[in-house]
């Protein structure tokens, strides 16, 4: 008597097995990324198992080169730059297709999306040649340009969907009661929006720090961190100085993404409130 | 000429799209009126509230506030504050803070800030509430915080979109009784956006009734109600009937007419009223009476098709022959007994008094 | 404001902005837009400028001339890695829209509690550096690599399996790792989005389970199935990182010869020749597999 509740409830729902095969996805999806960390620790030149002993030197190695440190510096100068001026446009896009009907608007925001869908190597070359006819040497300048086309997207994909839905008569009240549309973003679109503009510009950061094409095809004389990588894999002796790096980044990367999307959720509730 | 604090001259809005939201709108507010904007859902009483408020601009015309043209002037230029349908408090921003809102860039002293927002809370009751959150309140306490942060800025015209739509019945009942005492209180002109007729008739001075874009009728409630212009607003205004007639005869003040299944008939005469004419009669069903026995007055015969008992009154649908819609009759039970001789399917009588109809042009 | 009669042309124009949520929205929208067009739309349509353009020494003779296309197509060489590009790159969109949709399903159906939980733990691999990923997997499938020297010490295999690194294998197990957030998202979005009385309607028209899945919920799922695969197929058709890292020379793919065309041997517009021909090509196939996916859905009943 009992089933027609029970199935009712249960609509669509996959039983156990696909659970079991959701455990093996994710761990498909995460265990050859820790045997980075794994043998960043392991005592041997070889990335072989069985494991010999647990050391940190491959870490000390890693942080006293000093061409890693600037590639790491350049990393860090680059990612700054594009993620803030990723950022700002993305929130002036993010706001004008959010708030106004324009005319031609869904060509505008594909065109925008567009990197999402093109092969990197297609946007390296173009960029290349882009870079070659405006006379602009090679150099962390113009990989950082590169890297603002690359994150605009993303930025403005975050910042929408954080101004969607964003009660526009907050902003009306706010000019009603007397303040200027600059004033009126100060005082209420940017703490409303905060969280997204924070999650923006972190993602935005990691995604510009971890770009290795774009930046191989416009380096100039300085690599940036994941050029210097790239160059460094063809060593054998290096590799394990390599995966000390690399676990590093790793770790880093997964902290600030789920930063991330924490400081993203953290303002949806109180959102709403101007909603409901 | 009257003192006019809004004049809204052949204002026209048009939409991308080409949708006219309001069409040539010709009206004034006086200075002190409660005047209401009254109509269904897409009439155009939203967008030219928010053209006075300057979050649209007409595409033809001009809207004069206390004299100004306000075409050049922004929302945060105008003497003018709103009240929104959503309340708009800010979640980010407490109590105290959502009504100081509007009071910081005035640069007042400390202290005078707190001592009128204090006043402020004192007056819609919420004293000690200020360092509440908005998503702390209820829904009245909402639409109260609102009404305080746009009345702080002591404008000259307050507008109210829709203000007690999102509230309980019981709640709106008590909020139009509180909203226009306040009113009253303060003097300020208030524009209030409806479309809830009834609520419209208890609050205003005057009503504009809308409908698609046109401004169909100006007039007081008791006005509007008794003596509407026009088929639209007489069937918005509550329920009505209305009679398809011919005119047969003027006789100074009184017109006789024809109409299928009332025969010959009298009503007060219009002005302009010609023999042959077609035309509207319309009568409100709280006009008309039922008995069971012939009376003496003006009267059709019918059968009670259909009737509801609503507690206070009793509705009746009474079919006439040789008409198509059944009469629509209300009663009010005055005897505990007063329902119970019209059964369904029973002959009766429906009488009215002829000053009780009104003659429309459609 | 003002109280002459006649409006300047400030007033004018004010009073258009003022009323032009086009305006409003087009002056927010330009800082963007002119990056963009800058940065993308500039550079592409240079690149097919050069396509038709001819390297002669140290410049570039801009003559117009098919030529370099002509080369492109005439050369068995790049007609045999473009298609095992596109092989590559179809076995990878299998895998990773394969393995996805059951995980996807999952998260939209099976999970009840902390679905976003699962949505970030999905996620995340996306925002970590592709290149150590795909490093990863190079110091796993290598011939001293930890597979190998696992199986080896556990005495399973006495020598090294030579089968896999450097070939295409290895890079379709990279990329359909490397992609599978590509994946799962669209899927995941599309089949959260519906309606789960549409269920309950078939259920009471008398669908089994089965029936439910293959006539409600996979046609509705197609949108994000298909963008799945497009997000995925049209990115990995260009990748360069993975084939380099663990494809060896089989595994080789177009952005290869890409590459080499334009920092090594400094051909430019035959290299945006091959480029072009190259994306030309995906586009089409692109356009006729969505076609082909969509034509076969309208055939459930």
């Amino acid at each position: 008597m009992t089933k027609p509740i029970r199935a009712a409830k249960r609509m669509g729902d996959p039983g156990g097995l696909l659970g079991l095969f959701a455990i093996a996805y994710l761990l498909f999806l995460y265990i050859p990324v820790l045997f980075l960390p794994v043998f960043s620790f392991n005592d041997s030149i070889f990335v072989a198992f069985p494991l010999k002993g647990f050391t940190t030197k491959w870490y000390e190695q890693a942080f006293a080169d000093d061409d890693m440190l600037r590639a790491l510096t350049a990393s860090l100068q680059v990612g700054a730059v594009a993620s803030i001026v990723a950022t700002i446009l993305g929130l002036l896009g993010a706001k004008a297709v959010t708030r106004y009907q324009m005319p031609g608007q869904s060509l505008v925001t594909g065109t925008i999306m567009l990197p999402l869908f093109i092969p990197e190597i297609i946007l390296g070359i173009a960029l290349l040649i882009l870079i070659n006819a405006l006379s602009i040497p090679l150099s962390l300048f113009s990989i950082a340009i590169g890297h603002i086309m690359l994150c605009t997207p993303f930025a403005m994909a975050v910042l929408t969907s954080r101004l969607d839905g964003f009660d526009k008569s907050l902003e009306e009240a706010s000019m009603d009661l007397g303040e200027t549309p600059w004033m009126t973003f100060w005082r209420v679109t940017f703490p409303l929006v905060l969280p997204g503009i924070v999650s923006s510009m972190l993602l935005s950061f990691i995604v510009s720090f971890d770009e290795f094409l774009l930046s191989f095809f416009l380096q100039g004389q300085q690599p940036t961190l994941p050029v210097f990588i790239w160059s460094q894999l063809r060593f054998p002796n290096k590799l394990p100085s390599v995966l000390a790096l690399g676990a590093v980044i790793l770790i880093v990367s997964c902290l600030l993404v789920v930063l991330a999307e924490w400081v993203r959720q953290l303002g949806t509730d109180e959102r709403k409130v101007g909603v409901a | 000429m009257a003192d006019n604090i809004i004049r809204i001259e052949n204002v026209t809005k048009q939409f991308a799209g080409g949708v006219k939201a309001v069409d040539n709108a010709n009206f004034n507010i006086e200075r002190g009126e409660f005047f209401s904007l009254l109509g269904p859902s897409g009439c155009g009483k939203t967008t030219l509230l928010r053209m006075i408020a300057g979050f649209e601009f007409p595409t033809n015309g001009e809207i004069y506030i206390d004299g100004q043209p306000s075409a050049l002037i922004p929302s945060y230029k105008r003497p003018t504050n709103m009240v929104f349908q959503s309340y708009a408090i800010f979640p980010h921003l407490n109590v105290f803070d959502n009504i100081a809102y509007g009071l910081r860039k005035d640069r007042l002293s400390n202290r005078e800030l707190t001592r009128r927002v204090n006043e402020a809370l004192e007056m819609i009751k919420l004293t000690g509430f200020g360092s509440r959150r908005g998503d702390q309140l209820s829904g009245g306490q909402r639409q109260r915080v609102a009404l305080a942060r746009a009345l702080i800025k002591r404008p000259k015209v307050l507008l109210l979109d829709e203000p007690l739509g999102a509230l309980d019945k019981k709640l709106r009942e008590e909020m139009q009784i509180e909203l226009r005492q306040l009113q009253r209180e303060v003097g300020i002109t208030f524009v209030f956006v409806t479309h809830d007729q009834e609520e419209a008739l208890s609050m205003s001075d005057r009503i504009a009734v809308m409908g698609k874009g046109v401004v169909l009728q100006i007039a007081g409630p008791k006005d509007l109600y008794e003596a509407p212009n026009s088929v639209e607003v007489a069937s918005f205004i509550g329920n009505i009937n209305l009679i398809d007639a011919t005119v047969r005869a003027i006789n100074g003040g009184e017109a006789t007419l024809e109409g299928p299944g009332f025969g010959q008939f009298k009503a007060p005469a219009i002005d302009g009223l010609k023999a042959g004419q077609k035309i509207t009669a319309a009568i409100r069903p709280e006009k008309l009476s039922l008995t069971a026995s012939r009376p003496s007055g003006t009267h059709v015969e019918g059968t009670i098709k259909a009737s509801a008992y609503l507690g206070d009154r009793s509705h009746f649908h009474v079919h006439i022959k040789g008409r198509e819609t059944p009469l629509s009759v209300a009663a009010q039970n005055v005897d505990r007994a007063m329902t119970t001789g019209f059964d369904p399917a029973r002959a009766v009588y429906v009488s009215w008094d002829p000053r009780s109809l009104i003659l429309l042009k459609s | 404001m003002t109280a002459s009669s006649a409006p300047g042309f400030a007033d004018r124009l004010r009073a258009f902005y003022l009323r032009s949520d086009a305006a409003k929205g087009y002056a927010l929208l330009s800082p963007v837009m002119i990056t963009m067009v800058v940065l993308l739309a500039a550079p592409l349509v240079m690149l097919i400028l050069y396509s038709f353009w001819t390297q002669s020494g140290l410049s570039v003779d801009t003559t117009l001339t098919t030529a370099r296309y002509q080369e492109v197509l005439g050369k068995q060489s790049y007609h045999d890695i473009f298609w095992r590009t596109i092989g590559t790159s179809s076995l990878v969109t299998l895998v990773t829209v394969g393995l996805a949709y059951p995980m996807a399903y999952y998260v939209a159906f099976g999970v009840k509690k902390y679905k976003f939980v699962w949505l970030i733990l999905l996620t995340i691999p996306f925002w970590t550096s592709y290149l150590l990923r795909a490093f990863s997997w190079k110091v796993i499938l290598g011939f001293n690599g930890v597979i190998n020297s696992g199986l080896i010490s556990a005495g399973l295999i006495t020598e090294p399996l030579e089968f896999l690194l450097y070939n295409q294998s290895a890079v379709v197990i990279t990329l359909a790792h490397a992609y599978a957030a590509f994946a799962i998202l669209p899927i995941y979005v599309s089949l959260e989005k519906i309606d789960r009385t549409l269920l309950e309607a078939a259920a009471d028209l008398g669908d089994s389970a089965w029936a439910r899945f293959w006539r409600i919920t996979f046609p509705l799922s197609l949108p994000g199935v298909l963008g799945a695969a497009v997000l995925i197929f049209v990115p990995t058709t260009g990748d360069y990182v993975t084939p380099q890292l663990v494809g060896g020379p089989t595994g080789q793919m177009i952005a290869y010869s890409i590459q080499v065309l334009f920092l090594k041997i400094n051909d430019w517009p035959l290299g945006a020749a091959l480029a072009m021909s190259a994306m030309a090509a995906v586009g089409i196939l692109v356009v006729l597999f969505v076609t082909a996916m969509q034509l076969a859905v309208r055939q459930i009943r």
